[in-house]
């Protein structure tokens, strides 16, 4: 009960938050802190290898259920999600004070935190889909947050289209496992590893899983849209690229490792992207400027880096996961939170222009170094057990050194930006500044602050997260129980000699780096034809594409709309009728009677329609038409039926005769003779086939089984004579729920286009 | 459309067409009726009542938006749902709490249904009339 319980409660609180947080109260961080704290109250029991399973009934006809798994790497999520969400919402109580739309700000985030929480607590295949999409939505809407911008919006909806397009693919992916496995229970399926890694289907699952998460985690090619969601406020960029939605690809990837990890298109795919995206990340970050993008190009190599230790088999791979992915998160909020208030206090966050802020902001400055060390990767931070666990993986591993010199590059590039974000700002000379900065209240300051503290606390005291947390996840991650001490300092390895070049070459490029990123960002290439621009196009094409479509099959006109519809579905229906031989004819014998004069009535009204000069002869005639098969109704003992139609005839001629007066009135017909022919030939198709189709039905012999069961079941069930209105309301009740909403639905969209005809009109007249 | 002819007999219409539109849609479980003539029984009174007098006087007479009755029919209709909900049985099943009175949640729908028509066409009416 108790995961169902945290995730709804966080769900459920939305509303609430929102309402605190609208009045930037510090006070809104309660309730991150909550369910970070029931989190940590599990956490002795994962901590001894223990997993938390709960099935609630979903919709058992189909085997979905709202099963959820605690294990030691949902936990290491949920610590994460839950810990630096507290950290967000407290400092965004302060950065965003005064901004408009804070209420929904809090509520987006709050059911963003919950969706996410929803991801990595879930034991279904399906239930981790829908909360998969449920952080998409709610990260277009963080990303969003100032859609009157157009930089706003387009990052939202880039954002937006590429993960829930890799959410598709990995849809189609998450069928594919749940059809070879025959269950969507992730546990289950993680029990059957060897049974679906060696399935024909396999490799098509991991392309499509891998597709969804590369998307979802920014993997390069598809890395674009992280940086461009640089454009949200600072809590959201936070939030989301240091613990969160980015990290929900490396958790599903992670998730299913156990099954592949032994997989050699897994390994090959998860390892060269991995790669890829950390050198595209090095080369893009070593380009910017701007404080959060040169972090956020940082993060697509971090992100990089995870996929590529995914990939990698082993348990070693495994340890450097976890440890790496929670450094990560740590140094990572830590730094965004920094560059916020950099941003905040001095109004600008170009790292060219800024210097010697240790001055004004010793607090902050001292928070960056702390967070900075740890992104660097230097003693005595858990970054540094981090990286040397990232080279031991990489020389352990098969082609090794190819891995070893990305890692070399990437790592190196990574210190570049810690000394850009942590030590230039804050060092040399001062630098004039828009606003004359000093440190931020409590608020802003104590998340970082506690971020980087834990960063040098777990580096001082490793075995304060290594048993408790790092062990269980990496154990989920290898699909089995492992043992591995935590050790900051492992002697004179070859890692450490990795390390000391890695900080050589980063401080070396650090001093030149003015010069390499003016060159670096020299290279046109890159923005004219990334994939950033390449996306653009893609858009662009993508809408001339549509309004090709749409001129075609929506010219504007009804009358043409109207006989396209009949012809084409008349055309359907004649040819089938042919074709199947479904041609018949009834026994004409008993139709000489009364009903005769029903039928030449209707012959004439028809005939009249059509010979109609204008509207209203044509409402009329049209009217006339609808009376006389209420009457046929009327006479075939359907009394029901004639009264609706009744009604309708009667009401429409009201409703025509309120609009005629609208209608621009011509007198006579200004269709061209061709046009008359053309009407003539799809109005006497549609009557020919209509009356074809009617005559096959009448010729079968009449079935019965319904109207009798009705007939029996209509006054003991349903307390009603009439059984049209019995089905109506009662049988059928389903359904006449659905039509009137439609109805409804129909009639106000209906209601705001004749409202803007209206307005249209009436500002054409003034 | 100003026609005195409209107006004057519309007087004696509107009252005409809402007596019979409820005594259609209550007869409507056992005898030809229901809610969706009901409805468009209601509504083509109104209709004719407010053809001549403009928007505002429909609006004067509905005192609520017509788009205010969608929502509320609609409303009315889920809500008929819930009492079977409640009884663990099939959403809609329709319940039939007293023995004698063939009174049931069938009522709560067709007025349900009765106030969506009612309320779609006035709203798509609206737009045609004058100020």
């Amino acid at each position: 009960m108790i995961l169902l319980a945290l995730v709804m409660f966080a769900f459920a609180l939305a509303p609430f938050v929102g309402a605190i947080g609208g009045r930037s109260s510090p006070f809104v961080a309660i309730i991150p802190l909550l369910l970070f704290v029931a989190f940590c109250v599990l956490l002795p029991e994962i901590a001894e290898g223990g997993t938390l399973l709960e099935t609630h009934r979903w919709i058992p006809s189909i085997g979905i259920a709202a099963a959820f798994r605690l294990d030691g790497l949902s936990l290491t999520f949920a610590l994460l999600i839950s810990g630096i969400g507290c950290a967000v919402f407290l400092y965004a109580s302060a950065y965003l004070r005064g901004e408009p739309r804070l209420v929904r700000f809090y509520t987006i985030i709050t059911l963003f935190m919950a969706s996410m929480l929803g991801a990595v607590l879930a034991d279904d295949l399906v239930l981790l889909v829908v909360f998969w999409e449920l952080t998409s939505i709610t990260s277009f809407l963080l990303i969003g947050h100032t859609p009157e911008q157009e930089r706003s919006r387009r990052s939202a909806q880039q954002g937006f289209l590429v993960t829930v397009a890799g959410g598709l693919a990995m849809l189609a992916g998450v069928i594919l496992l749940g059809s070879v496995a025959d269950t969507f229970s992730i546990t289950e399926i993680l029990g059957k590893g060897e049974m679906i890694a060696a399935d024909p289907l396999a490799p098509a699952i991991i392309i499509l899983i891998a597709a969804g998460a590369f998307a979802k985690s920014a993997q390069a090619p598809l890395h674009s849209w992280l940086a461009n969601a640089m454009v949200a406020p600072t809590p959201v960029s936070a939030y989301l690229h240091s613990a969160t939605m980015v990290k929900l690809g490396v958790y599903l990837l992670a998730r299913f490792d156990p099954v592949f990890s032994d997989h050699a298109l897994w390994i090959a795919l998860l390892t060269g992207f991995g790669a890829a995206t950390m050198l595209t990340g090095s080369v893009l970050a070593m380009r910017e400027t701007d404080l959060k993008r040169v972090l956020a190009y940082s993060t697509i190599v971090s992100l990089g880096t995870l996929i590529m230790l995914i990939g990698i088999p082993g348990e070693l791979a495994a340890v450097a996961v976890v440890t790496f992915l929670i450094v990560h998160a740590l140094y990572k909020a830590c730094l965004f939170l920094v560059a916020g208030i950099i941003d905040h206090e001095t109004g600008t966050r170009d790292s060219s222009a800024l210097g010697g802020m240790r001055h004004f902001m010793p607090i902050t400055a001292a928070v960056a170094l702390m967070g900075g060390l740890s992104m660097a990767g230097l003693p005595p931070s858990i970054g540094f057990a981090a990286k040397e666990l990232v080279y031991e993986t990489g020389l352990a591993a098969s082609a090794g050194w190819a891995l070893v010199a990305v890692a070399l590059l990437a790592n190196a590039a990574m210190v570049v930006v810690a000394a850009v974000v942590a030590v230039r700002c804050f060092s040399g000379d001062l630098s004039a500044t828009p606003k004359t900065p000093h440190d931020p209240g409590f608020a802003m300051l104590a998340g970082p602050i506690v971020l980087a503290l834990l960063g040098l606390l777990f580096g001082i005291a490793p075995w304060l997260v290594g048993n408790g947390l790092i062990v269980p996840a990496a154990s989920a991650i290898a699909g089995e129980p492992i043992t591995f001490t935590l050790s900051l300092w492992h002697g004179f390895t070859p890692m450490l000699a990795l390390s000391v070049l890695t900080l050589v070459l980063g401080v070396f490029a650090y001093r030149r780096w003015s010069t390499i990123r003016s060159r670096m960002a020299g290279i046109h290439q890159i923005d004219d034809w990334g994939p950033d621009k390449l996306y653009d196009r893609l858009i662009i094409g993508l809408q001339s594409v549509s309004t090709w479509v749409t001129h075609q099959i929506q010219p504007g006109s009804l009358r043409s709309y109207v006989a396209r519809t009949l012809f084409i579905m008349s055309l359907a229906a004649f040819v089938t009728l042919i074709l199947r031989g479904g041609y018949e004819l009834p026994s004409f014998a008993n139709s000489l009677g009364p009903d005769l004069v029903i039928a030449i009535l209707l012959i004439v009204s028809s005939l009249a329609v059509a010979r109609a000069r204008n509207f209203v002869s044509g409402i009329v005639a049209a009217g006339m038409v609808g009376f006389t098969v209420a009457l046929l109704f009327l006479f075939q003992g359907a009394p029901d039926l004639a009264f609706t139609q009744f009604s309708v005839e009667a009401l429409a001629i009201i409703i025509m005769l309120a609009i005629v007066g609208r209608m621009p009135f011509r007198d006579r017909d200004s269709r061209i003779h061709k046009e008359r022919l053309r009407d003539l030939f799809i109005a006497g198709g549609t009557g020919v086939t209509a009356a074809l189709v009617l005559l096959a039905v009448l010729a079968q012999p009449f079935d019965g089984r319904l109207s009798d069961f009705f007939r029996a079941a209509s006054v003991p069930e349903a307390h009603g004579r009439n059984l049209v209105n019995v089905i109506l309301v009662d049988f059928r009740a389903l359904d006449t729920l659905g039509e009137i909403t439609v109805l409804g639905l129909a009639a106000i969209a209906a209601a705001a286009v004749l409202a803007g005809l209206r307005r249209a009109t009436a500002e054409k007249s003034k | 459309m100003n026609s005195i002819i409209l107006q004057t007999t519309s007087r004696l219409i509107l009252p005409a067409a809402l007596v019979f539109s409820v005594y259609v849609l209550l007869r409507g479980h056992n005898e030809p009726g229901g809610g969706f003539i009901g409805g468009l029984i209601a509504a083509a009174g109104i209709a004719v009542h407010a053809i001549p007098r403009g928007r505002t006087a429909l609006f004067a007479m509905l005192r609520v938006w017509p788009k205010t009755l969608i929502g509320a029919g609609i409303l009315l209709a889920i809500i008929s749902g819930m009492p079977s909900l409640l009884l663990s049985e099939p959403f809609l099943t329709h319940q039939w709490p007293f023995a004698s009175l063939p009174i049931g949640t069938t009522l709560v729908f067709d007025v349900g249904v009765y106030l969506v028509v009612i309320g779609s066409v006035l709203t798509f009416l609206s737009y045609y009339l004058e100020r």
